[in-house]
């Protein structure tokens, strides 16, 4: 392939009419119920268990920086609000959209891949069927379903962790740690880590779904497809994790 | 009725790669045609350019006096359902059994009972000799069959149009005699317009009413099965004959010179126009019920024998 100067351009335009078309057939009929809950089926499968799993981890390193922090700070009584609030707002939604992307994504990216190798996209085409309202569109809402049931989890895992490596491992003081909880969260902050996972698990699988769809060059270009969502994926989710926080900051008034 | 595919000025390339240009040709409705070609001169891009799988850069294809180069999405899925096509490696979705893929198109699109629908199908199944292998997935059989159940499965919709991509490629030469059967038996049986992409000489020599060669991007030639198979163009001659001496080479094309000489060590021999004799047409089935047009072309081959075996006394 050669390099050109629009190529990433063109890419990138060619990504965004994708995530419009999405948008188009989704309200489209009749939907595609059965793809849908195979789909989110499949997805919750390949991600609840390694989520949980990296949760559990990732709220004790959490929960043990703001032990120490707090004691050296002499706030010991607010570490159950800072380890609440770091879990809530910042590390479920991105263990959630790395989850996606890593185990979600790919799957969606190399199953939609081999299909287009082995031409079964165009024989649907040719069919008269449209594969971003048959196939894209029930992947789409089935990430972003599971996208927000899973930071539900990471959210009460990585909490729960927390809780365990701060109090047992550290000493803390149960009483004071539950009752700081509520001193700096708040409720919207919930809202607002499920909306943030809502729209990663949404990039996730269109990323995925696009570069599957544009994937061609054989079987290796099905595993160059699958690279590449990944990396677009991730790169995409911190640059959106990021705007959304800082709109976050500016919409919602903060505690405290 | 078949529809007529008109052609003009087709060209498409990959950036500057050009594939062919100003392919210009008219597929009559309800006939058989043939595309020829040596490999890499985009037959398979030219097929998938007339479903509108791809955009041309210039040129227009009129199928049912709409231009689909110029039809919008949503539009092109409705002109598409008048299309039947067979793909290389018959294209079935992995994911369903052979019954299921042959029965979505039927599900997508009509309001058909199950019932009716399993009619459909097993017929369309039998036609193809695929009964009793509805529960395999397209991964658990052979490619011959992948591919007949592709051109089942391209059928439940009684297409006006079907197109082959290489219905004989990674087959064995009986099973190549059978599909080619099928496939006249077939536009005698449903009428509609037929065009197969192929290199297999004996298939285009033996089945279609008319055959198109490309090379060098372009149409070299399109027209009658006679006038092509009797034709003293040296591409369509070697080509036809699949023959080294000629313009066509290992690597695409070859320098004139070359050309010239092995021509000329080919000697005189082969060079008396209208020496090759004329591959008898295939003719549908004894059980098939023959529609005038196949009735005519029976009688022509007949007279033809006739002669022959005139001039052989």
């Amino acid at each position: 392939m050669r390099l050109s100067p629009t190529g990433a351009l063109r890419q990138s335009g060619n990504l965004f009419a994708m995530a419009l078309d999405v948008g188009r057939t989704m309200p489209r009929r009749p939907f595609q119920a059965r793809e849908f809950i195979q789909q989110a089926w499949f997805i919750a499968s390949v991600t609840i268990l390694p989520t949980a799993l990296v949760s559990i981890p990732f709220g004790a390193v959490i929960a043990l920086q703001i032990g120490s922090l707090t004691r050296q700070l002499g706030a010991q009584s607010f570490s159950g609000a800072a380890s609440v609030l770091a879990v809530l707002r910042e590390a479920s939604p991105i263990v959630t959209a790395l989850l996606i992307a890593g185990a979600g994504g790919t799957a969606i990216c190399a199953d939609l891949g081999a299909r287009k190798i082995r031409e079964e996209i165009d024989a649907m085409q040719v069919l008269g069927i449209d594969p971003v309202h048959r196939l894209v569109v029930p992947r789409v809402l089935a990430s972003m379903v599971v996208a927000v049931l899973l930071n539900g989890l990471v959210s009460v895992v990585g909490v729960a962790g927390g809780y365990f490596f701060n109090v047992v491992l550290q000493n803390g003081t149960p009483g004071a740690y539950l009752a700081s909880f509520t001193t700096l969260a708040q409720l919207s902050d919930l809202w607002a880590a499920e909306i943030k996972a809502l729209v990663f698990g949404a990039i996730a699988a269109i990323v995925a779904s696009y570069k599957g769809l544009t994937a061609k060059g054989g079987p290796k270009g099905v595993g160059d497809a699958v690279n590449q969502s990944v990396v677009i994926t991730f790169m995409l989710l911190f640059v959106t994790n990021f705007v959304m926080t800082a709109v976050y900051f500016q919409v919602v008034p903060q505690r405290g | 009725m078949g529809v007529e595919i008109c052609v003009e000025g087709l060209t498409k390339s990959f950036g500057h790669q050009v594939i062919w240009q100003d392919v210009s040709l008219t597929l009559p409705a309800g006939e058989v045609s043939v595309m020829l070609g040596p490999s890499g001169t985009g037959k398979s891009v030219f097929l998938k350019t007339l479903v509108g799988l791809l955009k041309p850069d210039r040129g227009s294809v009129r199928i049912a006096g709409r231009d689909i180069t110029k039809l919008r999405e949503h539009e092109l899925y409705e002109v598409r359902k008048l299309f039947g096509v067979l793909f290389q490696d018959g294209a079935l979705f992995g994911s369903m059994n052979l019954y299921d893929n042959i029965a979505f198109p039927l599900r997508e699109h009509t309001r058909k009972s199950e019932s009716e629908i399993r009619r459909i199908v097993l017929e369309k199944m039998d036609m193809v000799g695929l009964l009793g292998s509805e529960p395999k997935l397209p991964g658990e059989i052979s490619g011959g069959m992948r591919k007949r159940a592709g051109l089942a499965r391209a059928l439940v919709l009684d297409p006006e149009i079907i197109l082959f991509d290489e219905p004989d490629s990674g087959l064995d030469p009986v099973r190549v005699a059978y599909l080619n059967q099928l496939i006249v038996d077939l536009n005698a049986q449903i009428d509609a317009t037929f065009l197969i992409v192929t290199h297999d000489i004996a298939s285009a020599r033996q089945v279609p009413d008319n055959i198109g060669l490309l090379f060098r991007r372009e149409l070299v030639m399109f027209g009658p099965r006679e006038e092509l198979l009797t034709s003293d163009e040296p591409v369509v001659r070697q080509f036809l004959n699949g023959r080294m001496q000629g313009p066509i080479g290992m690597a695409e094309e070859k320098d004139a010179a070359q050309v010239e000489q092995e021509l000329a060590e080919l000697g005189g021999a082969t060079k008396t126009p209208g020496s090759q004799a004329l591959t008898p047409r295939l003719l549908p089935g004894p059980g098939i019920l023959r529609p005038p047009r196949w009735d005519a072309i029976a009688e022509r081959e007949a007279e033809l024998r006739r002669r022959k075996a005139v001039a052989d006394l």
